[in-house]
């Protein structure tokens, strides 16, 4: 057979002297693709430590205690802080969080142990949609109920729009965190004479307290940085204010609007709040992280 | 053991801390098939894989010992491990063809690695390794076709000749019929006496009927150590070692 | 247990007429219980849908379906056409994809295939928290470090080097499409990758080590093995990729210059659909501003629904077929 001695041309001879012209260059891609490789990781990485960096000289640099206890002074002066923004966030998350976290556990229960039928399936729809959804267009739709009728931005409004943002989310959570309880937990507390939904909130739901609390964690840690769908909804205030029907600042509106003025001071301000931020979102990671890793 | 193709010197294998392999020195004759059994977790797995220089693709793999290739250490300085593979066929115990390729570009794929792209030649080679896999009837109108849409016997027989394209001196088999049905099974055997006259098979296996039916020589390992080797019909009636006797008479395993 | 407390608890389970009625009544409250909470889930996104319907009609009433073409957008004279962002948004997100696939794709074949497990950790755990960084801090960081960077070292170099593509013309601002495209990129690589891994997971051991025991090199390996295997999940990813780069905000309306002009130099200021609502939204005073935003996001919804319908539907047909694979 002519052909078949063709291909096996490589396959005799020495191993060691087996270095031909295209193996040299075969060997050479291998390096240089396994090179490029290496590079991409660490171009993918670099801007995160450029952030970190900036975020900690600079922001570091400008906190002070005067951060956390006072309020914004009228441009020129120096000195003042961002307690109406740390107070709004607070206040907004908290209102969004009461709102939307029981809401999305309870679509959660229902996917996982109701959810086979048609509605389920339309529900699991909505949710895969409204995770989809632009946060600003969230936004849009917290102004079209809330601040239209109301003729006015609010934190209410602010409020309804994280809520918004955190239901799909913590209903994807709590449904993948529930189907991983096995069937035979179920029926054992249905065999003890258990109603199922005392099974369903005192064994199942109790069993994956802890996954749900971290899935929750994370929703709260995503709500507390969106500006997007705050702009318009709670819009903004100079000064500290705890009436949930007026204006109310955050940390990330403030940020924004101190980071495109042309003031210094505001700049200063501007990083100390991502500052804040950043420490804040980072740590309920690294803690739900934490967590995760000791359960597994 | 007059001119072994295959010899191994003390051959060790590590994962991380632990030593699967124990100083095992081996030789195969040219044209035989050599079959490793074993109970499972004895080590000859991962001593086919050091045949080939497949174990230390492994994170945290080490390989001790000179494995001979027709006399040249695979294992000696400025040996390219690529070099060795296509040397070295190898046959796995679930069929895994390239699931984005057909049952041509399959056979084509390690003819195309080196650098043959000529389609005369390439179709020449593809059908005569799917002759010599006993699969050509079968699947010669289906060239186009994923290599995954096959049967599974079929998919292990594209495999055998996806590994018989590049003409390798050696083929290595890791259970290669543990997934199939026995009728496939038996297909396979069929095949690989066969494929005798042009490769020396070396075959795991943990069916000792298969080492029976279709080796030459026979090694029997236990606990990361080759206890006994020999030719197949004397380790079957007469085995040296008890621990030989204890296993293929079926008192362990 | 002791047996006294046995005792009384099987009397009284004995005892007791088993209401049958009331067990089930519980039950039946539950359930419809949360069969309301999933149908005002549900109810919530029609609603959302119907009150961007509303918000948007004047605005097609006005300017019809010219409105999704028009270039001009002109809160003074009250003429808006969409033109501009759909043009910005198109044009940003295509930016950060180019610079984002390789990028992704680069980290995830090094983290899954070379680097070794310790490091593929840690290097794992930075990448995804890329993706926790909130958008206004890219934002800020955008202003202050790289536009200045791209205005005083990037963009002259690009443009001496590729001066005579229309693409890399015109004065460096440091803001506008360029800065946009690169902050997008940098926001989306975690989503990419992260897909991009899961994809390169599922593939078994067994795939990989057939082209290595063929004598492939390990990049020969990873281009026959793991990405020609992934292609359709790895194409899912980029379309889910591009969905969030057109769905973003803030750290885009902070960086790309906000001008309502088709400009083709990507040094040139822009606008995208999303920054366009967050930048004029609080402060457009007329009605038919107003709904003429509300149209903006409109189209931004439908166009971020097609994008996942058409990634879900690719990685859907990647999920089945893998799974008929499996057989």
């Amino acid at each position: 057979m002519e052909v078949s001695l063709q291909p096996a041309a490589h396959t005799t001879g020495r191993l060691r002297d087996r270095l031909s012209f295209r193996d040299f260059g075969r060997k050479w891609k291998n390096r240089g693709m396994r090179l490029l490789l290496l590079v991409m990781a660490i171009a993918a990485i670099a801007p995160l430590l450029s952030v970190f960096i900036y975020v900690f000289q600079q922001g570091g640099s400008s906190l002070n205690w005067s951060f956390f206890s006072e309020v914004p002074v009228p441009v020129g002066e120096t000195g003042g802080g961002m307690l109406n923004a740390w107070v709004g966030t607070v206040t907004i998350v908290l209102m969004a969080s009461v709102v939307g976290i029981p809401w999305g556990i309870a679509a959660g229960i229902y996917l996982s142990e109701y959810g086979k039928g048609k509605l389920g399936n339309v529900l699991r729809f909505a949710t895969d949609i409204l995770t989809s959804v632009p946060s600003i267009i969230i936004g849009l739709f917290a102004y079209a109920i809330i601040v239209v009728p109301l003729k006015r931005f609010s934190a209410h409004a602010g409020a309804a729009a994280l809520a918004v943002i955190m239901v799909p989310f913590v209903t994807r959570t709590t449904e993948e965190l529930l189907k991983l309880v096995p069937n035979h937990v179920r029926e054992a507390g249905l065999a003890l004479g258990l109603p199922r939904w005392k099974v369903v909130l005192w064994i199942v739901l109790r069993g994956s307290a802890g996954g749900i609390m971290t899935g929750v964690m994370l929703a709260v840690a995503r709500v507390a940085g969106e500006t997007a769908p705050l702009l318009f909804t709670a819009f903004g205030n100079r000064f500290l204010s705890l009436s949930l029907d007026q204006p109310m600042a955050t940390l990330p509106v403030q940020i924004y609007t101190y980071a495109i003025s042309p003031y210094e001071e505001w700049h200063r301000q501007a990083w100390a709040g991502a500052f804040v931020l950043v420490i804040f979102v980072f740590t309920l990671n690294l803690f739900t992280r934490l967590i995760m890793a000791r359960r597994r | 053991m007059a001119n072994p193709i295959l010899e191994t010197k003390e051959v060790s294998a590590w994962f991380g801390k632990h030593q699967a392999v124990r100083g095992i020195s081996f030789s195969a004759e040219p044209n035989t098939i050599n079959a490793m059994i074993g109970p499972s977790g004895c080590g000859k797995s991962t001593f086919l894989r050091c045949l080939n220089r497949l174990h230390e693709e492994v994170e945290g793999a080490r390989v001790e010992g000179s494995v001979l290739l027709s006399k040249e250490d695979i294992y000696g300085q400025g040996v390219d491990p690529v070099a060795v593979r296509r040397r070295i066929g190898m046959v796995f115990q679930k069929p895994n063809p390239f699931p984005s390729m057909s049952v041509f570009d399959n056979v084509a794929a390690g003819l195309r690695l080196a650098g043959i792209h000529k389609r005369s030649v390439l179709a020449e080679v593809v059908e005569r390794s799917l002759v010599q896999a006993a699969l050509w009837e079968e699947v010669k109108d289906k060239l186009k076709q994923p290599g995954t849409s096959l049967s599974g016997g079929q998919q292990q027989r594209l495999c055998i000749a996806r590994a018989l394209a590049v003409n390798p001196p050696v083929l290595l088999m890791d259970e290669p019929t543990s997934a199939l049905d026995p009728i496939s099974t038996a297909k396979i055997e069929e095949l690989l006496v066969n494929l005798k006259n042009d490769v020396t098979i070396v075959i795991v296996t943990h069916n000792m009927q298969q080492a029976a039916r279709i080796s030459d020589q026979t090694c029997f390992f236990l606990t990361g150590e080759l206890v006994e080797a020999g030719e197949t019909s004397r380790i079957f009636t007469n085995p040296q070692d008890t621990r030989t006797e204890q296993y293929i008479t079926g008192r362990f395993g | 247990m002791s047996k006294a407390v046995a005792l009384e608890v099987s009397q009284t389970v004995e005892a007791g007429p088993v209401k049958k009625r009331d067990l089930h009544l519980g039950d039946r409250v539950f359930f419809w219980i949360l069969r309301g909470v999933a149908t005002s889930v549900i109810l919530l996104l029609a609603a959302l849908t119907l009150y961007l319907f509303r918000l948007s009609i004047p605005a097609f009433q006005t300017f019809g379906a010219k409105f999704l073409i028009s270039l001009e957008w002109n809160p003074v004279s009250e003429v808006f056409g969409a033109g501009p962002f759909i043009y910005g948004t198109v044009v940003s997100s295509l930016l950060a994809l180019c610079i984002s696939v390789p990028v992704s794709l680069g980290v995830s074949l090094f983290l899954n295939e070379l680097a070794p497990k310790k490091l593929a950790d840690t290097m794992g755990f930075l990448v995804e928290m890329l993706a926790a960084i909130p958008s206004v801090v890219y934002g800020l960081w955008g202003i202050f470090v790289l536009a200045p960077w791209l205005r005083t070292t990037v963009q002259p170099l690009l443009g001496k080097t590729f001066g005579f593509i229309p693409l890399f013309q015109g004065p460096p601002f440091g803001v506008g499409m360029l800065a946009a495209g690169l902050v997008l990129a940098i926001m989306i690589t975690p989503t990419i990758s992260a897909i991009c891994k899961e994809v390169f997971r599922a593939i078994p051991d067994h795939q990989r080590e057939a082209s290595l025991a063929l004598g492939a090199t390990r990049w020969e390996m990873i281009h026959m093995s793991v990405i020609q295997t992934a292609r359709s999940g790895i194409l899912g990813a980029v379309i889910l990729g591009l969905g969030r780069a057109m769905g973003e905000t803030m750290a885009v309306t902070m960086v790309i210059g906000n001008r309502a002009e088709i400009d083709i130099s990507l040094f040139a200021p822009a606008q995208t659909m999303a920054s366009v609502i967050a930048n004029e939204y609080a402060e457009a005073s007329s009605q038919i501003h107003l709904s003429s935003l509300a149209a903006v996001g409109l189209s931004l919804f439908v166009v971020s629904l097609l994008i996942n319908a058409m990634a879900r539907f690719v990685v859907h047909r990647v999920d089945s077929r893998s799974a008929k694979a499996a057989h």
